[in-house]
């Protein structure tokens, strides 16, 4: 009987130094509330928000510098999220703002290209392909619908095409979780 | 050499944790709704079912077994396992947050999971040694990822395809459990342990 309990307490005391020893070891730092955000957020990179990048936009929101409603790609659906987690009031997407769209890739018109560049520049992802003077084409599964190689371009010959679901496309919804204030 | 061979493909296929012995389901339809969190939870339940079964067969053999205390075994497991499974989500946490976000729930509850607490128990019936038992536990750990990605790889598929109704969601899913389970029968007698 006193056996068992030593050889318990042993076994708890040498499993609660080691845990002990990796939890200062596997600290873990920076701002939660940034990480939280970031996680809500749809990770396009599209910086319809104004900012360079997800992440950017999430730490602005964790500041108080920007408001909730300022990413298109997350929807109505992110909005709430973001209010949810942060306890505030839900907020429509604010008048002269970005506004959500469908999803949708870009699309050349290789008629009209005229090789200038421009877009490849602007394009974050390197979804497009072409060099100076050669006709240029979307690289479309890497295309995130961010629309900034539609304003560069001179000629006006990219169009964002809306994007049908296929079963290679199709992909899970992000997982809503509803948070409860602890009392 | 031939007989850690053996003892691999005997834990992987031929007694597949998860699909031949039907142990630690909870995992296997919880967390394979998509193919990147099943495979992280695999490797996961990788590390302290291997690590686990090491560190049990030592409790057992030079603690519990002098001592006459082998009724202590599974209590003494489960805290051992727990211990493991804790310094597995600290591990997660500094190293891949966004997947210890995914897993969630799912993470401590690898401690609950019965294919975790049955190979080392296992190892003790079949009277493994050291060795023999870490390769048990690696072995039948891997069967466990094997079944837990093709799961999830074939629910992705199933996600988009054409459905009845009523058998929509968890219904298609055992369904499809209990004919994967089926078809890892074709292994049975490859190898004899």
């Amino acid at each position: 009987m006193l056996a068992a309990l030593y050889v318990m307490a042993g076994i708890a005391i040498a499993l609660g130094a080691m845990l002990g020893f990796f939890a200062i070891k596997f600290r873990v730092e920076g701002n939660p509330l940034v990480d939280k955000i970031d996680a809500v957020l749809p990770q396009t990179q599209c910086g319809q928000c104004g900012y360079p990048g997800c992440k950017p936009y999430a730490t602005a929101i964790a500041n108080g510098e920007a408001d909730i409603n300022r990413c298109p790609p997350g929807g109505e659906d992110g909005i709430r999220k973001l209010a949810e987690l942060l306890g505030v009031e839900f907020k429509p997407f604010g008048e002269g703002t970005a506004q959500p769209k469908p999803k949708a890739v870009a699309f050349i018109d290789e008629n009209i290209c005229i090789g200038c560049t421009l877009c490849t520049q602007a394009c974050p992802v390197d979804a497009i392909s072409g060099a100076a003077k050669q006709m240029h084409t979307i690289i479309e599964p890497l295309c995130t619908g961010c629309e900034l190689c539609v304003a560069p371009c001179p000629v006006d010959c990219i169009s964002m095409e809306p994007l049908p679901q296929t079963i290679q496309g199709w992909k899970w919804q992000y997982p809503v979780f509803t948070l409860k204030q602890a009392a | 050499m031939e007989h850690y061979l053996f003892i691999l493909i005997g834990t992987v296929f031929v007694n597949n944790i998860v699909m031949v012995r039907v142990l630690g389901l909870c995992p296997f339809l919880g967390v394979s709704k998509k193919l990147e969190t099943s495979i992280a939870m695999g490797l996961a339940t990788m590390f302290v079912l291997t690590l686990g079964s090491g560190a049990s067969y030592l409790v057992n053999h030079y603690l519990l077994e002098p001592h006459g205390l082998a009724y202590m075994q599974t209590l003494s497991f489960i805290v051992v396992i727990a211990g493991f499974v804790q310094l597995t989500e600290m591990f997660l946490e500094k190293a891949y947050p966004p997947l210890y976000q995914v897993l969630g729930i799912y993470l401590p509850l690898i401690t609950t999971n019965c294919a975790v607490l049955g190979i080392p128990l296992l190892n003790v019936q079949e009277k493994h040694g050291l060795l023999d038992s870490f390769l048990y536990g690696f072995g039948g750990s891997l069967g466990f990822t094997l079944a837990m990605v093709l799961f999830a790889g074939i629910r992705e598929r199933l996600e988009g395809a054409d459905v009845p109704q009523i058998f929509k969601g968890s219904a298609i899913a055992l369904v499809t459990a209990g004919l994967m389970s089926l078809s890892f029968m074709g292994f049975s007698g490859l190898v004899k342990l």
